[in-house]
């Protein structure tokens, strides 16, 4: 059995999460949660310690457009240890305007399945 | 001279949801006067998620949150100037702006609302000792040149205060190539939410040192090094304590102040620990038909409250444009203590207020497992446990209409923080 | 080969130049700062005294007294922000006013008009802020204040006009003798290249590194020393805290702060003084701003010092023999020194430039120069003007209705102007100088990626060029995820 301490990060409650993970034969479980104020503290207890995943947000240039840049995220979580690896991905990526939100910018991000999308409108210059 | 019914000074969050409410409420006659070259404000600047959790049930970047509301002035057919600077507004609320179509214009208001935000503090007004070179920014300066630029104000970095645009720059800066080597925080607790520790420090192993300050900043041209203490009780430097690091640059996120110098001229008291105008429960200032919201009336962490704040300006707003100044009504003042700096609205007015109305305040130190208590003169009316409350995060309480007209005799409302 | 070479364009520099381009001489102005106004001229008191305080006979008590009688006539021919604002030396209790009433025979000696001891009753209807503790004020009507930047910038403007050359990023490594005069060595610092002047005469404005060049000719050592001084200085709530510059008498505690407006609405408190070492050490320190908040409440109480919008310092050129050292080394003909031009330096700037220019003029028996412009517009103050005539401006220069930095209301129209200009701004600060984009209460937060844009727009400069102040100060470094 081991413990570990987490920080909600659900909402800026910010909640001291207690976990308790279990060595199972099926790997690493966890067999308690605790601090919680709410169940999306438990959901993500669960997942921090198991799949820890985060949304990537960056900026990429836009040429043509009324913004130099445009801001993009990654349409969904995705793994946090491909956080650097996305960003790596978006170096020299450069889009044209005009620009929609939620255009996909890049496909299937280092390999993780999720598209980077804008995350803003820029019209044409 | 223009004539306008209303005229709102910023079209970012606050005054775009303000104009969207008086909208709705029947003015028709709305001016929105924003400086900088779109609407939005500083959340097109703010690219990372996390806005509109309570707004939208959803986590949106600031740009989309903007839009969403850009969207709705825009659906309205509500007027708005881009690139105008208000130069100045008069207590019988004429507003003086200019732009380079139209040059200087007076415009007549019947009501204006403020939405003009706030600025960061400085290195100057932060005093911090050292040299002046270049290579020291406010986070938010560094913010606008990397996310709207696309420029990089320096590769190794050091970041003093906890604010959440610190926090946030940690990690923007990281991921786009430079190494954030510490952040300092000169208070014992965290300026910023939760979340973001965990999210931009802790994610990337940078390391918080609270309770410590710059006392150096080495470089002639450019930032070469930066030297932090550690802080004792009296938040002076402790001898022996220092640490440098070599580094090109210094962000300084050490918190936001009100840019209330327009209110100053138009004659708005202002309330000195937010450094906000002091308004009532219709977020109404000194001046009859001059409404604050935004983070010119109070510095918030979270943009839901600011629009939901900005619809309560919008709406009253509307209400005076339509039926002139509020009937003189019985007043009561919100008396902040024990812990509680300070609460906006400043009074309520139990007439004539919402039925339940939000009172927001801050915290002046960390709070653990206890309460916030609301009495109205001695009776305690309504006791909170919190686990936990910190400065960096705005607290409420509800005050239900029905309920204070129990108390006709009522002169004072407390709210302070207590044990459980 | 030149007639006149000046080193050093600070306040001193430039006011020679101005006053040397009234004759027909081929004149430049060698500078090691991408600036001019960017050594002690750009960081000192921005005080025109009144005179009572040097030593009669001095060449600071003579030149200080000629200077500021020329300063209502040069303000207005070159447009130089200029009040005179009066000042008080201010007695507390715990001193000997016979401190007073000796300023008062020395100003009476030196020529300064209209001094007489206030006590404290009319005094404190006059400054209702003093301390408790002050019994009683040598007032001196005739002191007042200046914008530095703006008083060396017109010199240097209008010297530009009258067809000196100036000279920048260009340092000083070597000065030989030769035939004629004398051989300068430099160093562009911008682009690390070599390059040699020839003049008749070199003039020594090199400010703290006066002693350096003279050293370098003459056998008559001059040893300069920094004198540190930190100001703070506070945001315009805070401008009108006192209306005349505020002194202390001098006392065993030291010489004491001053308290004063500035010429455009703020609070100015300082100097401390430190000797040091270091030629280049502007660096503001813990103990000497705490100092500041302390020492100047002995003659102004309340002085909102949270209104602090920065901080910084200066080097004053201190020479050991404690008066200025003006005129030709005895043992370097044609190598004239202007050394040891602490305050009243600038008060003094203008009559130092007239007396300079008198010597070469015999020295080189120049003739007066026809062609003169004697006057210079400075950039334009739409502020001061009508809506009407705001309008027309707009309608004229659009640029004018653009607001770039919002605390001191600029417009992109008066940046234009302080970029294409003579000696034209080309770094953030150079810009701030000359229009005040980003001296106000938010220090260039919002304005500086702005300004930015419109250095990068409107000079051959790319963004990473672009500094706060010139070589290797540059604001931005790379693009996202390329550095």
């Amino acid at each position: 059995m081991s413990i570990r301490e987490l920080t909600c990060i659900g909402c800026p409650l910010g909640c001291a999460l207690t976990v308790t993970l279990e060595e199972t034969a099926n790997g690493v479980e966890v067999t308690d949660v605790t601090g919680n104020t709410c169940p999306k503290g438990a959901i993500y207890a669960r997942k921090e310690v198991t799949n820890p995943t985060r949304i990537v947000t960056s900026t990429v240039r836009v040429s043509g457009g009324t913004a130099a840049m445009v801001n993009v995220k990654t349409a969904s979580d995705i793994p946090k240890s491909k956080i650097f690896d996305c960003v790596e991905a978006l170096k020299g990526v450069e889009i044209a305007a005009p620009v929609q939100i939620g255009d996909v910018v890049l496909a299937n991000v280092a390999g993780t399945g999720v598209n980077i999308i804008a995350a803003r409108s820029i019209a044409k210059n | 001279m223009m004539q306008y019914d209303l005229v709102i000074v910023g079209g970012g969050p606050a005054g775009l949801a303000a104009a969207v409410a008086a909208k709705d409420h029947g003015v028709d006659s709305i001016l929105i006067i924003e400086r900088d070259k779109e609407l939005g404000g500083i959340l097109n600047q703010c690219i990372h998620n996390g806005f509109g959790l309570h707004t939208f049930k959803e986590e949106l970047t600031g740009p989309e949150y903007a839009s969403r509301f850009i969207d709705q002035v825009l659906e309205r057919g509500i007027e708005y100037k881009l690139n105008t600077m208000v130069m100045d507004i008069s207590a019988d609320k004429t507003v003086v702006a200019m732009n380079r179509e139209d040059g200087m214009i007076e415009i007549k208001a019947k009501a204006i609302i403020l939405a003009m935000g706030c600025r960061e503090r400085s290195r100057g007004a932060l005093n911090i000792p050292g040299y002046r070179p270049a290579g020291i920014y406010s986070a938010g300066t560094a913010q606008r040149l990397v996310n709207m630029e696309g420029y990089m104000p320096g590769k190794e970095v050091v970041i003093l205060g906890s604010g959440d645009i610190g926090l946030i720059m940690a990690r923007r800066m990281t991921l786009e190539g430079a190494k954030v080597k510490v952040v300092a925080e000169l208070m014992p607790y965290s300026g910023g939410l939760k979340r973001n520790i965990v999210q931009c420090l802790d994610d990337f192993d940078i390391p918080l040192k609270l309770s410590h300050t710059v006392v150096d900043i080495e470089g002639k041209n450019r930032v070469e090094a930066v030297t932090i203490a550690e802080v004792g009780p009296d938040r002076k430097p402790i001898p022996g304590t220092e640490i440098r690091y070599t580094c090109d640059t210094l962000l300084l996120s050490c918190g936001l102040i009100p840019e209330n110098e327009l209110s100053k001229s138009a004659g708005v008291a202002l309330n000195p620990i937010t450094s906000g105008p002091i308004v009532g429960d219709n977020l109404e200032t000194n001046i009859d038909g001059i409404f604050a919201c935004g983070n010119v009336l109070h510095v918030h962490d979270l943009v839901d409250y600011v629009s939901q704040e900005a619809t309560t300006a919008g709406k009253n707003a509307a209400l005076y444009v339509q039926n002139g100044a509020a009937a003189d009504a019985k007043t009561v003042e919100i008396v902040p203590e024990g812990g509680v700096r300070y609460t906006v609205p400043k009074f309520i007015r139990p007439t004539e207020m919402e039925d339940n109305l939000t009172v927001r305040f801050r915290v002046g130190d960390v709070y653990k497992n206890m309460a916030i208590a609301t009495y109205y003169d001695d009776e305690l009316i309504n006791k909170r446990k919190r686990p936990v409350m910190a400065p960096g995060e705005m607290e409420q309480v509800i005050l239900s209409k029905k309920k204070l007209a129990e108390y006709p005799d009522l002169t004072k409302i407390t709210i302070r923080i207590e044990e459980v | 080969m030149y007639d006149v070479a000046i080193i050093g364009a600070g306040v001193i520099g430039s006011a020679i130049a101005r006053e040397l381009s009234k004759f027909n001489a081929n004149i430049c102005v060698i500078e090691k700062e991408e600036d001019v106004c960017n050594g002690t001229s750009k960081a000192n008191s921005a005080i025109i005294h009144a005179g009572f305080d040097a030593t009669p006979g001095s060449l600071k008590a003579k030149l200080n007294v000629r200077g500021n009688e020329m300063m209502d006539s040069l303000s207005k021919e070159l447009d130089i922000p200029f009040t005179r604002n009066g000042s008080l030396v201010v007695c507390t209790k715990d001193q000997d006013r016979n401190g007073l009433v000796e300023l008062l025979e020395k100003g009476a000696a030196n020529g300064v008009p209209g001094l007489q001891i206030i006590e404290r009753e009319e005094l404190i209807k006059m400054e209702p802020n003093l301390s408790d503790d002050v019994t009683c004020a040598l007032f001196a009507p005739t002191g007042g204040i200046v914008c530095p930047f703006h008083m060396t910038m017109a010199f240097a403007e209008n010297a530009c006009t009258n067809g000196v050359s100036f000279y920048l990023n260009t340092k000083v490594t070597d000065l030989q003798k030769c035939a004629d005069g004398y051989v300068i060595k430099t160093l562009h610092t911008d682009t690390n290249t070599e390059e040699i002047y020839e003049a008749k005469v070199v003039i020594n404005a090199a400010g703290v590194y006066a002693d350096v060049l003279n050293n370098m000719v003459s056998s008559r050592k001059l040893h300069i020393t920094a004198r540190k001084g930190e100001y703070c200085l506070l945001d315009k709530d805070a401008g009108t805290h006192v209306t005349k510059t505020i002194f202390q008498l001098p006392s065993k505690m030291g010489k004491g702060v001053l308290v004063s407006p500035t010429v455009h609405g703020n609070l100015l408190v300082g100097p401390t003084a430190i000797d040091v070492e270091d030629k280049e050490s502007l660096n503001t320190t813990q103990d000497g701003l705490a100092s500041l908040a302390l020492t100047s409440s002995l003659s102004v109480k309340n002085v909102p010092m949270r209104q602090v919008i920065t901080s910084f310092a200066g080097l004053r050129a201190h020479e050991d023999g404690n008066d200025f050292v003006i005129g030709e080394a005895p043992d370097a003909k044609g190598f004239v020194n202007v050394a040891g031009i602490e305050s009243p330096g600038l008060s003094s700037a203008p009559a130092i430039g007239e007396m300079v220019a008198g010597l070469v003029k015999d020295m080189l028996a120049l003739t007066e120069k026809a062609e003169f412009v004697g006057t210079r517009k400075g950039i334009l103050n739409p502020a001061a003007l009508s809506i009407e005539e705001r309008n027309a401006l707009i309608a004229d220069c659009p640029a004018y209705g653009n607001i770039i930095c919002r605390c001191e209301m600029i417009s992109e129209g008066e940046i234009l102007d302080a970029i294409h200009r003579p000696l034209g701004a080309r770094s953030l600060d150079g810009v701030k100088r000359r229009t005040r984009a980003g001296m106000g209460r938010c220090q260039a937060g919002f304005c500086s990626p702005r300004t930015m844009e419109i250095l990068e727009r409107e000079l051959p400069l790319t963004m990473y060029d672009i500094g706060k102040n010139g070589t290797g100060s540059a604001i931005v470094i790379g693009k996202n995820k390329e550095i």
